[in-house]
């Protein structure tokens, strides 16, 4: 029963959600106070969180770890769902879309992730990732209404079911050729190379680059950010990834590491790939939530990078690049939330067109936003890619650091189109000022973070270096 | 070693950006408050870096003034220090930064605030890049100047003006981030990025050459070298006038100063057998930026072509590796950021009064601005390399140690002083010379007070640099022995080996 303390988040979690559902069921009109309370029970967990052990312990036969990389991952995960739901409440109503189920199902979402990122056993992995897919697949479709939103939640639902499928596939070839489904089990009964493993590497490192899509598994990610309401995209494009990351890394480095050989130039290839398609494929989109889907596949190229080298600091740095990612994007979503004109939200790029004669402030935050993803020193983008890339090198892969930031050159092409468009380009009418706390405060702390990384960036190095999964 | 002085000179301009950022713009209005944050802050730092060079310690070749702290735990230290190569170039950027604004603050109409910082906040980088010790804390300054000089391309410049930031942008980053590559694997062979450390533990000679190349690659782009000179033209021919004097005067000498600090300084193996590689390229820079030089119509862009074709003069003089080459290539960063920022304000100063940069919208203004016609004449002269100039100084050492180590080069880079004397000279006698053929011309004023102020004390440096050079001389002497003395080292104990 003593274990029953470790996952005192997941079981505050799930109390959680089955009392806000029936608060929302019993109450009409909950939108509001749903979602105060979903932001509340995202604070206390982060609390809760916290406050828990940071000694490596496992529990329940050894299928759930509680270490410091689980840690860190969970506030990390918690934090970004804080202030990405605190950023959509405005344009949720205003779509008219307030449905007090939708703070609800993030949280499930957030469950199925903690499960996920905790998971030490096939098994208990698989269930969260299951209970976080169908969570992702109903936010994507949440604006039944809308067409495109349908439609994005049904491309998300058949592509991402077939991927799970693949990635149990995996599952089940690993159990049967290692003869456990305990991640440390497995890692020791393969010391051997042998072709069943390999098969089970890959078809689960294929389900596993579908979630965090990277290249080739990508096809999905610019359609369903478009179509998805903007809230839903800011929620894709930051949480599910660092969940999609968290265990990408486990099973790469713990399962896997004996076949460390097999799997380091798949990644390398999809690393490349990935940068390589983020940075080409983006320079054409109009549209700003596709600019992102690309841009976001770009920058799982370069976290895959850290990974590809294989070292324990490879995977740190990956660790410390999507943290920074996630600021970054966070950013950037704060400022897609408040292009709105008139009743309508805007997404099309061309419409910010000297937007910073009117809306200085805003328009200069998104110009240090777009210049630290285009990874220009000393904004805090530019030391997530050259960590990355000291990692890289340390490992000997030359190719792929000159490849990456060559690949970084072209993708500040785009990023600094808009900000010619925003600040060189005549003005057209301006934006709706309105104040919302929610996204202007996540806008102003996001550039802080970025532009202040560089006084001292060992404040994230120390937390990070202390992460080991082994 | 007390107070960091070195900090204070590169983070000032910084404070006064953010004072500036303070101050309420209101509409249809000169924003009083910020241009006097500005000229006041630059000038302070103009005067401090005045006092730092008056207590420099000419007789060693120590780094001095040396401040570091750590920065990311065990692992990149915060490291500060100048020796006499740097202190002229840091000299120069709080020279030349107070220079500029004045210049802008009546032909900038729109956006004056942001225009004040941006310049504010490029000093700040700009003397960062010349101050700093370690190759991280150097990338990241010498990159972190691309926004706001992208900016100001891209906002305050001429009709192609997106084209050209997006030229000067991605030019530049390209060449910059393969010397990423090079300063992490520099990391990776040694276990440091301390720039003095790097000195004492040597790279090996195997990696040597690729690592030159990565460098190379981005101070190529920088200084700018043929044949990756051309997003030069586009830049300074689109950037408002302070741009551009802030672009040939403190930014291109990044790559001379990298070349100096870090090329020759970290790898003389290769910088010796990437000679001949530099020589040619040096050359057809002088000869062929000249010829292009002479048939330009825009004055803007004949004296960006004049200046690729002076950066040929200094990399040719760097990688001579003797005392008279090195020192000319320094001075003649020096005299061409002086002398091409002058005539950048002079053209600023045409543009301003006929908003036209050809050359043959003007003619004949002799009759109408004498004192302008005086003063063009003194750039002009300097610029073609007359001695008694600061430009003769440069380009006489350069080519004096040019002659010691290979006669052809020599001979070739001496027609780049006769062409640069064809295609400024007939500059001048096709814009100030001959009868006033176009009427509009005949309502231009002669300069006002402030534009004499700033051109004169220009001119007047430039003729006392030319008739006395030995305060700049001094200066780098013992640090450019050193420089010298370790590549020789090197290089025999190298050949030793061989």
């Amino acid at each position: 029963m003593i274990e029953i303390k470790y996952i005192a988040p997941e079981i505050f979690l799930s109390i959680s959600i089955f009392s806000l559902l029936s608060i929302g069921v019993f109450i009409k009109k909950s939108f509001n106070i749903i979602y105060r309370l979903s932001s509340l029970v995202i604070f206390l967990l982060l609390l809760i969180t916290l406050s828990g052990n940071f000694e490596t312990t496992k529990i329940f036969n050894d299928s759930i770890v509680v270490d410091n990389f689980s840690t860190f991952m969970k506030s990390l995960i918690l934090v970004s769902s804080f202030f990405i739901l605190a950023m959509s409440k405005k344009y949720l109503t205003d779509i008219k879309n307030d449905k007090f189920e939708y703070p609800i199902i993030i949280l499930l979402s957030i469950l199925g992730m903690f499960i996920m990122v905790g998971a030490n056993d096939l098994i208990v992995f698989y269930l969260g990732l299951e209970l976080q897919s169908l969570a992702l697949y109903i936010l994507a479709a949440i604006d039944r209404d809308n067409s495109k939103s349908s439609e994005a939640g049904i491309k998300y639902f058949v592509l991402s079911a077939l991927s799970s499928g693949i990635l149990l596939y995996g599952c089940s070839l690993l159990y049967g050729f290692s003869g456990s489904t305990n991640f440390e089990l497995i890692l020791a009964n393969t010391d051997s190379v042998n072709a069943g493993t390999i098969f089970a590497m890959v078809f689960i490192l294929v389900g596993l680059a579908f979630k965090v899509s990277a290249v080739p598994f990508h096809m999905w990610t610019p359609d369903v950010y478009e179509g998805a309401p903007t809230s839903v995209t800011s929620f894709f494009s930051v949480v599910p990834k660092i969940a999609g990351l968290a265990v990408f890394i486990k099973f790469m480095y713990i399962p896997f590491h004996a076949i460390i050989d097999q799997w380091q130039y798949i990644l390398v290839f999809i690393s490349i790939a990935s940068m390589l398609l983020g940075a080409v494929a983006a320079i054409g989109q109009n549209n700003i939530k596709r600019l992102i889907a690309y841009s976001s596949i770009g920058h799982i190229g370069y976290a895959i990078a850290g990974m590809a080298a294989g070292t324990e600091n490879g995977f740190r740095n990956t660790i410390l690049y999507i943290t920074i990612y996630a600021v970054m994007n966070i950013g950037a979503f704060a400022f897609i939330f408040s292009m709105k004109r008139g009743q309508k939200y805007i997404e099309e790029i061309s419409e910010l067109s000297g937007a910073s004669k009117n809306h200085p402030l805003m328009c200069f935050g998104l110009l240090i936003i777009l210049f630290s993803l285009a990874g220009i020193p000393p904004l805090a983008g530019f030391f997530a890619k050259f960590y990355i890339f000291m990692s890289v090198i340390e490992s000997g892969m030359f190719a792929l650091a000159v490849i990456g930031l060559v690949t970084t050159v072209v993708s500040a092409f785009y990023y600094i189109r808009i900000v010619k468009i925003m600040y060189f380009d005549d003005s057209k009418k301006p934006f709706e000022n309105f104040k919302d706390t929610g996204i202007q405060g996540s806008l102003i702390l996001s550039c802080i973070l970025l532009i202040s990384f560089f006084l001292y960036p060992s404040i994230l190095n120390d937390v990070i270096s202390n992460i080991s999964i082994f | 070693m007390n107070f960091p002085i070195l900090s204070s000179i590169t983070f000032i301009p910084l404070i006064g950006a953010f004072f500036i950022f303070l101050t309420k713009e209101e509409k249809n209005e000169k924003n009083k408050g910020a241009i006097y944050v500005s000229i006041f802050t630059s000038f302070v730092n103009f005067f401090i870096t005045l006092f730092l060079w008056s207590s420099f310690d000419k007789t060693t070749y120590d780094f001095q003034f040396v401040e570091e702290f750590f920065w990311i735990s065990g692992f990149i230290k915060f490291k500060f220090g100048i020796d006499g190569i740097s202190i002229l170039f840091i000299l120069l950027t709080a020279f030349i930064t107070p220079i500029a604004i004045i210049s802008c603050i009546n032909s900038v109409k729109v956006r004056l605030k942001e225009f004040l910082i941006a310049i504010l906040v490029l000093e700040t980088f700009m003397i960062g890049v010349f101050c700093s010790l370690d190759l991280v804390i150097f990338y990241l300054f010498f990159e972190a100047g691309l926004i706001p000089m992208f900016l100001i391309i891209g906002i305050w410049g001429g009709p192609r003006k997106v084209y050209s930031a997006f030229k000067f942008f991605l030019f530049t980053l390209l060449g910059s981030v393969l010397m990423l590559v090079a300063v992490i694997t520099i990391y990776w062979i040694t276990g440091t990025t301390d720039v003095n450390e790097i000195y004492q533990v040597k790279i090996p000679t195997e990696y040597q050459y690729l690592l030159w190349l990565a460098f190379f690659s981005s101070f190529a782009v920088k200084l700018p070298m043929w044949p990756v000179h051309t997003w030069l033209p586009d830049a300074h021919v689109e950037a408002p006038t302070a741009g551009s004097v802030i672009l040939a005067a403190i930014l291109l000498k990044m790559g001379g100063y990298g070349f100096l600090r870090f090329s020759v300084g970290m790898f003389p193996v290769a910088s010796e057998y990437f000679v001949p590689l530099v020589f040619t390229l040096s050359v057809i820079a002088i000869i062929y930026t000249s010829l292009v030089a002479l048939m330009q119509e825009d004055m803007k862009k004949l004296i960006a072509y004049s200046s690729v074709a002076h950066m040929g003069f200094v990399t040719l003089g760097i990688f001579t590796f003797n005392k008279q080459g090195i020192e000319g290539s320094m001075i003649q960063m020096i005299s061409h950021g002086l002398i091409s920022a002058a005539l950048f304000l002079s053209v600023g100063v045409l543009y301003d009064r006929m908003h036209s940069r050809l050359i043959n919208s003007y003619g004949g203004i002799a009759n109408i601005l004498p004192k302008y016609s005086f003063i063009l004449m003194v750039f002009v002269l300097a610029a073609l390399g007359l001695p008694g100039t600061s430009g003769f100084v440069g380009e006489f050492l350069v080519l004096v140690g040019a002659f010691k180590i290979n006669f052809l080069v020599a001979i070739l880079a001496s027609t780049g002083v006769l062409l640069s004397a064809a295609y400024m000279l007939w500059l001048y006698k096709r814009v100030v010379f001959g009868k006033i053929e176009k009427n509009d011309l005949k309502k231009m004023k002669d300069i006002n007070t402030s534009e004499f102020a700033i051109l004169f004390t220009l001119g007047a440096l430039i003729i006392f640099f030319g008739f006395y050079p030995e305060p700049f001389l001094e200066t780098i002497h013992v640090s450019v022995d050193n420089l010298i003395s370790n590549y020789n080292s090197e290089i025999n104990k190298n050949f030793a080996f061989k």
